[in-house]
């Protein structure tokens, strides 16, 4: 029983700056749950953009994005804020951890940002993603003492702790070695298979590609198959 | 929720940094301790110099003034209504220097609920002689008790005691340069020729110092009774009837209301010493300025430091944005932070403004101006406590709005794509 977790209808996004380019030109497309989707294509065919717009971060483009049936449009900073908080993880190329918090924080973070659980209700399901993720051995320490490899799996556990409606990624493996990317990729694989974890990521990996359920190739603006 | 974990991102953002916000915690813990010393410091001289003056000032005097009639004869004479008549070379008439009917005056006065105390005197203009020369000098008649109540007399004194006046008859308290002149020690006699031309004994029990050198190298105080005597004449022979009242802006319109109903000249405290206001207010004024400016400084620095933090956090403040946190949430995160060294920075601020207060009000300060203070006058009053901590607040507050504002408005996107 899948039923559609996102959306996008006929998006199209232009840069001016210095002269006009259009950088997505119609994507249609949407997201079930339980999917394991990747992004990719040549670098410049815009899969990063329309993963920002996705993400509700960038709000520049035309056309319609819905998310858990909700259109995105019109809405305001905050209440934009609040979904991203709410249905949407995020694991990026680089870690984006904070180093003035201990990883434990750091994960508990959106949790505690959206005030859905008590704290030691936000720490114990934070202690358990970490434990899923096998660096729960870790949790205590700052976050610029971890190594790459477990500092992706911090960035992972953090997206989770909210049981978000679909994790993005953004070349969450762009900057780990094979062995680091291997583990990363397997995760988001358990996630998928296991937990029906929803995932959009964008990768030039074809490797990485290839081992996902869907494919999305872009070339020049466009959803090519 | 929000803003306990909001709070709790800002202190551990400010941990982090803690030589910084110790940098920006000291400019405000600087220029608060300065505001604050130089605040109590200032309005205690203040203070001293009004008191100086007020304490002895009375709210209201009532006396006659020789001046010209201005009801001329000519003016009440019907033949001469019709017309406006000039008069020229106009003389003083031969008034009486006393207050007409001053025992029912003082009752009347007494008797008025608006009124702490009056205090009669009886001006005596004299001359003490000092071998063959004579100096010109007045003597005031004085109820001694009702002046030290009302106008401190006693901080005046600087040796012997001035309920002696009282006690011992044919008394005078020196001013000290009169005492100066006349090398007069307490307990001799002094001779004072009266306008009458008679010389009378009196006996010196005391000095005193005003601060105002004009006002001792002349005045002297005996009882109301020997002044009298002084002058000739009766036991209700009022030269002034000096009045306190409960509330010393009522002075004008009173002073107005007692020369209409008494028939006297009235002198207000506002009017005889309207400059004093003015040197207190610009005291004042100068001390606030140099407390602000400090504190804007101290805003600019953290302002800076403020800026670098968000340089270097662009990165959080992005993954902050990513997660969830809205651009309100980030903008209130380096609010608390701005504020929080503000508050804290001025807590310590105000603590050390209170230690240099203390320490202040230990040094000697001896001025012959002033025999009965020997320290310098601080005043701690709590107004300047509250001021220091609200502005110490409001600026960092300012000087952290458009640093959160910069922060507030940083777009996620182009801060993570751009790695």
């Amino acid at each position: 029983m899948s039923r559609t977790v996102l959306e996008a209808k006929d998006i199209n996004k232009s840069f001016h700056d210095p002269v006009t380019i259009q950088v997505l030109n119609g994507i249609n497309f949407s997201v079930d749950s339980g999917e394991f989707i990747s992004v990719i294509g040549k670098s410049g065919c815009g899969k990063s953009t329309l993963l920002y717009i996705l993400s509700t971060m960038d709000t520049d483009y035309s056309g319609e994005l819905i998310i858990d049936g909700q259109t995105m449009r019109g809405k305001k900073e905050a209440e934009l804020a609040r979904v991203r908080n709410e249905k949407i993880g995020f694991v990026f190329q680089f870690h984006y951890l904070l180093n003035e918090f201990s990883v434990l924080h750091n994960v508990m973070l959106p949790g505690l940002k959206l005030g859905k659980h008590p704290q030691q209700e936000v720490e114990h399901r934070a202690m358990e993603r970490l434990k899923i993720l096998g660096i729960d051995d870790q949790a205590l320490k700052s976050a610029n003492q971890l190594s790459g490899g477990q500092k992706q799996r911090v960035a992972i556990a953090r997206a989770l702790i909210n049981d978000p409606l679909i994790i993005m990624g953004d070349e969450p493996t762009g900057n780990l070695d094979k062995k680091n990317s291997e583990i990363v990729f397997d995760i988001f694989k358990e996630l998928a298979e296991v937990y029906h974890q929803t995932l959009l990521i964008v990768t030039h990996d074809q490797g990485f590609a290839e081992n996902t359920h869907r494919i999305i190739e872009m070339e020049d603006g466009r959803i090519v198959s | 929720m929000n803003q306990r974990l909001i709070l709790s991102i800002a202190r551990s953002l400010l941990l982090a940094r803690w030589r910084q916000t110790l940098v920006a915690a000291i400019g405000v813990t600087f220029s608060i301790a300065m505001f604050i010393t130089l605040l109590g410091f200032m309005n205690g001289l203040n203070d001293m110099l009004d008191n100086l003056v007020l304490n002895r000032t009375p709210h209201i005097r009532l006396f006659k003034e020789i001046k010209p009639n201005p009801e001329q004869p000519v003016n009440l004479s019907g033949a001469f209504s019709n017309g406006y008549n000039f008069i020229q070379s106009v003389k003083s008439s031969g008034g009486r220097l006393d207050i007409y009917n001053s025992g029912a005056v003082m009752q009347a006065i007494r008797a008025d609920e608006r009124v702490l105390g009056l205090a009669p005197r009886v001006v005596a203009p004299v001359l003490y002689n000092a071998g063959v020369v004579d100096i010109n000098g007045i003597v005031n008649g004085i109820d001694v008790v009702v002046e030290t109540t009302l106008f401190s007399f006693n901080d005046y004194i600087v040796a012997g005691k001035a309920i002696d006046l009282k006690n011992v008859p044919n008394s005078i308290l020196l001013g000290k340069g009169v005492a100066d002149k006349l090398q007069a020690e307490i307990g001799e006699t002094v001779f004072v020729t009266t306008s009458r031309g008679e010389q009378v004994p009196l006996k010196v029990v005391g000095y005193f110092q005003t601060g105002f050198m004009d006002f001792d190298k002349i005045q002297s105080y005996t009882s109301v009774e020997t002044a009298q005597k002084l002058m000739g004449k009766s036991a209700n022979y009022i030269t002034d009837i000096q009045i306190k009242l409960k509330d010393l802006n009522q002075a004008p319109a009173v002073a107005k209301e007692y020369a209409h109903i008494f028939q006297t000249d009235a002198e207000d405290i506002k009017a005889v010493n309207a400059q004093f206001e003015t040197g207190s207010f610009i005291r004042s004024l100068l001390s606030y300025v140099v407390g602000i400016t400090l504190l804007i400084v101290a805003g600019f620095g953290i302002y800076n430091i403020l800026n670098m933090m968000i340089y270097e956090k662009m990165d959080s403040i992005a993954i902050l944005k990513a997660t969830g946190f809205s651009g309100a949430d980030v903008r209130r995160i380096f609010l608390s932070i701005a504020v929080s060294i503000g508050f804290f920075g001025g807590i310590v601020g105000l603590a050390i403004g209170l230690v240099l207060s203390l320490l202040i009000d230990q040094i000697p300060f001896n001025t012959s101006a002033l025999p009965t203070i020997t320290t310098y006058p601080v005043n701690y009053d709590l107004v300047y406590y509250i001021i220091g901590i609200t502005f110490s607040i409001i600026t960092t507050f300012f000087a952290g709005y458009f640093p959160a504002r910069k922060a507030s408005k940083i777009d996620p996107v182009v801060i993570i794509r751009g790695k």
